[in-house]
């Protein structure tokens, strides 16, 4: 017996690496089909995408480079409804789901044109139906009256919608651990050794056993990774957010840009850099997102910011999710990707299923989610 | 950014660390900017000296006067200042960004000076958000600024040099006090004692202490010693309208419009706290404050702290600290700083300032139930958020005050957790079984003072007058 | 202004006057004093109410530190009182819940 057994603190069926809503979503839907799981966090410290994100269930554009994304997108999306019903009925915990149909605004004619053609060629690759609309200003200020008079238009995406993140997070904690699971606030994993059949994972907490091992640990699982024979590309994409204060309803549908919280608040954000690990903020990028947010609803002018922040998006070199078991060490898994709301009823369903089951769902084809199409 | 505005050295706050700071570094020849968010200069503790408003001088005191010699330092120093300036943001490179008559504007530093002073010690106990609640500092400011004294019938409660002297200066003004209701825990006395070496150096600040309460005496006011369960309740229209304590056996309850409560003060560390200073807690203080060398600079090679905002030492200590970091900052700018005698004289002062602190940090360490609330008592004002949901987070997984955060939007509130901040890191680790040191602090985001949309959406655009780029 | 909270003004030196409206009363307050302490020597209270549950509240630590003395100030909403100072026909209103956006549609 090697020390790492001796020291072993528990053993579990599954494991899965990372406490943020993927690694949540998954583990809450292994455990519903009665197998023990522990989920293992690193704390308060952790970079944490599933803080700092916008709250959209958002499916207009997504997968316009891979089929298979967007299916799974709208899977996942239509999937929501249940998962949320699911989390109110056994936590009490109101997630605020709303799926009314979300806006991509536009400030100019060709931000609106490039738009137009994506979803065009995507409703092309996608034969059972790609609902969106195109609205011009005028039929875009039916619906939303406070529209700044130079927008050009907007994409209609009816399958949108939006969520509070931090309630989701804390909404999963309850019905995971309710149900038996194991919440283990571990520090990082340093280490994955694959071990007859089984995994051991060091700990700054000591040596936890499982059967089967989830890596959900977001820019984590490019260390963890090549541990148990997955290469995972990674990288961070920082996206900036703020936060206005509370505000009376003037927004009932969220945007690409902006969305008003069920609180009141208005949340501002979509910036893309490459920052390297860098969570915080800078002048510039936040006065741009201000900027084309009040240019598109100038009534936010006069509003508070009270809080802005930086969070990491977990990209891959094609934006897309990687969903992939190891071939070597069969039994460990790694999943990744940047939509972790939207695709959270995707990863407390089907792929929770595919993990415990070790077959997947024959309405997604999992394979085109391989790590393998980066060494290509 | 080569057209910004470029300062040897930006000062932020015009209290007295501030303006001593501002004096040293203009007669060094220093090219200095100071931003204060008050339209005049004092900071809180010589607010409105410029133009002392009370007919009668005796009410505040002559500590208070002292304030003007420092004013008068500032005003023929030679530099920039700008009042009624928020600093919303501070960047890694040297630039920070201000917000002024509705405008923000950066400019770049090569040194910093963050002079920002102390904010009282958050005091949470049931009822402490009913309207006629307020700070013992807050009743000052008052009276300072507008010569305002609280709606009588007036209750004073808490802990504190400053709790005494509120209550001495509104005796004076002729205020009607019901009752002064001291919660310092009888156990503190004790262990102050072992502190007395020191308080016997500092024997000026003591013999102060003692003539306050004499005068307190002498005034006939009411005074429960060593009082618990301090509670404020609200009357038929929401607003306070009595409070009760326990001294001993005994329930009292006394009827007002008004209580001023108060538990210290301790440093304002929400600038540092969002660049990213490392902060340390400090056990005896109870209170986080910024690691330092001693000579002032922060963990950021061009960041300073000086006064209150380092660590609570008074208007006296934040004076001859604002000369000693200055001098040091001329000195790194490769000017002529003082003489090392000068210096050492400094030194000495401002040990003696000092030696005070421990006996006073003991004595007037406050009662558990404020530093660590249970039940439904109000921890997040903004947010109302109970120390029970705070408490009972634990068991839901929270580990740490931004997961505190994103469970129960406790410090996401205009505030920005300067009321919450340092009671929600105490809960969590009582609930954990941990201390404050390893539960940490919310990340503080900016802006640190809200700024309309407009005012940063601004910023990107290109501007005439150098507002930005 | 059902009850009087009003707060004591001291013997003081000179001052200009300056006329505000609180609540629809006109009052006087001294040049260069904030808007906090002309509400408080009125004698309004509460001076807001939150947000999340509607409860009122009153200026609490008047150094810009607390944020409970936001009020409806010239029509701008969720403003701190301590740190405004008054001018002349100034128009302060009880801050109501969240704020308003858009006041001329809502």
């Amino acid at each position: 017996m090697t020390e790492s057994v001796r020291l072993n603190r528990g053993s579990s069926d599954v494991a899965v690496i990372g406490g943020g809503l993927v690694g949540l979503c998954i583990a809450l839907g292994i455990q519903k089909q009665g197998q023990q799981v522990t989920v293992y966090d690193e704390g308060d410290v952790a970079l944490r995408a599933s803080r700092g994100n916008f709250g959209l269930v958002w499916v207009q554009g997504k997968g316009d480079n891979l089929p298979e994304y967007a299916r799974i997108t709208r899977l996942s999306a239509q999937l929501w409804a249940g998962l949320a019903d699911d989390l109110t009925q056994h936590t009490g915990i109101d997630i605020q789901l709303q799926q009314r149909g979300g806006l991509f605004v536009c400030l100019s004619e060709s931000e609106l044109q490039k738009r137009q053609v994506i979803l065009e060629q995507m409703a092309i690759e996608h034969p059972e139906g790609y609902p969106y609309e195109v609205l011009d200003l005028q039929q875009l200020r039916e619906m939303i009256p406070d529209i700044g008079p130079e927008v050009a238009g907007a994409t209609w995406g009816p399958e949108d919608g939006h969520v509070n993140p931090l309630y989701l997070m804390r909404a999963l904690v309850a019905r995971f651990e309710s149900l038996g699971g194991k919440l283990v606030n571990a520090g990082r994993v340093s280490n994955i050794i694959p071990q007859q059949g089984q995994f051991v994972l060091q700990t700054e907490q000591g040596d936890f056993s499982c059967n089967k091992v989830v890596l959900a640990a977001g820019l984590g699982n490019k260390e963890l990774g090549p541990m148990v024979g997955i290469d995972a590309p990674v990288f961070p994409n920082r996206g900036q957010v703020l936060i206005a204060e509370r505000v009376r309803p003037f927004l009932h549908y969220p945007t690409g840009h902006v969305r008003q919280t069920e609180e009141g608040t208005v949340q501002c954000g979509d910036s893309k850099e490459d920052v390297g690990f860098d969570t915080g903020t800078t002048t510039e990028v936040l006065a741009q997102i201000a900027q084309r947010a009040t240019t598109m609803f100038p009534l936010l002018k006069e509003v508070n910011l009270i809080r802005s922040w930086g969070a990491l998006r977990i990209m891959t070199p094609d934006g897309n999710p990687i969903y992939q078991q190891s071939k070597q060490y069969p039994g460990a898994y790694l999943v990744t990707c940047h939509s972790g709301v939207t695709l959270a009823a995707a990863h407390a369903g089907p792929i929770a299923d595919w993990i415990s089951t070790g077959s997947a769902d024959s309405a997604i084809d999992l394979e085109k989610f391989h790590g393998s199409r980066f060494q290509l | 950014m080569t057209g910004l505005q470029q300062y040897d050295l930006v000062i932020l706050g015009a209290g007295p660390a501030g303006m001593a700071s501002a004096k040293e570094a203009s007669e060094a020849g220093l090219n200095t900017l100071i931003l204060d968010e008050q339209p005049r200069a004092g900071g809180q503790i010589y607010r409105n000296i410029g133009r002392p408003i009370l007919q009668n001088r005796s009410i505040l005191g002559e500590d208070y006067y002292v304030g003007e010699s420092l004013l008068a330092g500032l005003a023929q120093a030679s530099l920039t200042h700008i009042s009624n300036a928020t600093v919303w943001e501070v960047t890694g490179d040297n630039t920070l960004c201000f917000s002024a008559e509705g405008m923000s504007r950066q400019v770049g530093f090569k040194k910093l000076l963050l002079a920002t002073g102390a904010q009282e010690r958050p005091v949470p106990f049931p009822g402490w958000t009913l309207p006629g609640v307020m700070t013992c500092g807050a009743a000052q400011i008052l009276l300072k600024s507008s010569g305002l004294t609280p709606v009588e019938p007036l209750v004073i409660a808490g802990s504190g040099p400053l709790l005494l002297l509120i209550a001495c200066q509104l005796i004076r003004a002729g205020v009607r006090v019901e009752g002064i209701v001291e919660t310092t825990p009888t156990a503190n006395y004790g262990r102050a004692l072992k502190e007395i070496g020191g308080a016997i150096k500092g024997w000026r600040h003591l013999l102060k202490g003692m003539r306050m309460l004499n005068e307190i005496r002498r005034s006939g006011v009411k005074f429960y010693k060593c009082a618990t369960e301090l509670r404020a309740e609200p009357g038929s229209d929401g607003n306070l309208a009595s409070v009760s304590f326990r001294k001993g056996s005994t329930l009292h309850q006394l009827e007002c419009q008004t209580l001023l409560v108060h538990q210290g003060v301790i440093p304002n560390t929400q600038l540092g706290r969002a660049i990213g200073l490392e902060h340390q807690w400090d056990e005896v203080q109870q209170c986080w404050k910024p690691t330092l060398l001693e000579n002032g600079c922060s963990s950021h090679p061009d960041i300073f702290i000086a006064g209150d905002s380092a660590g609570i030492g008074g208007a006296i200590v934040a004076e001859i600290q604002g000369r000693t970091v200055t001098n040091e900052i001329v000195q790194q700018l490769g000017l002529k700083g003082k003489k090392d005698s000068e210096i050492d004289s400094l030194r000495k002062e401002l040990a003696d300032q000092l030696a005070i602190r421990p006996f006073l940090d003991y004595l007037y360490r406050p009662l558990d139930m404020f530093l660590r609330p249970q039940g439904e008592t109000i921890v997040c004002r903004c947010e109302e958020v109970s120390a029970t949901e705070i408490r009972g987070l634990v068991k839901q997984g929270c580990v740490g005050p931004n997961q505190t955060k994103a469970f129960c939007r406790s410090g996401m509130g205009p505030c920005q957790g300067r009321q919450c901040g340092s009671t929600v890191t105490a809960l969590l680790a009582d609930e954990l079984g941990s201390n404050p040191s390893d539960v940490g602090y919310y990340n503080i985001r900016f802006p640190i003072k809200p700024v309309t949309l407009g005012e940063l959406a601004s910023l990107s655009q290109p501007a005439q007058d150098g507002t930005v780029k | 202004m059902a009850a009087d909270f009003s707060f004591n003004r001291l013997p003081c030196n000179e001052r200009a006057e300056v006329e505000i409206t609180i609540e629809g009363h006109k009052v006087i307050a001294l040049e260069g004093e904030t808007v906090a302490a002309a509400v408080m020597h009125s004698g309004l209270r509460p001076t807001r109410t939150t947000a999340v549950s509607g409860t009122g509240r009153a200026p609490y630590c008047m150094m810009g530190v607390c944020f409970e003395c936001l009020m409806n100030i010239d029509g701008k909403p969720n403003t701190q009182a301590c740190m405004t100072e008054v001018s002349e026909g100034m128009v302060i209103t009880v801050q109501q819940g969240a704020r308003e956006i858009g006041g001329d549609r809502l």
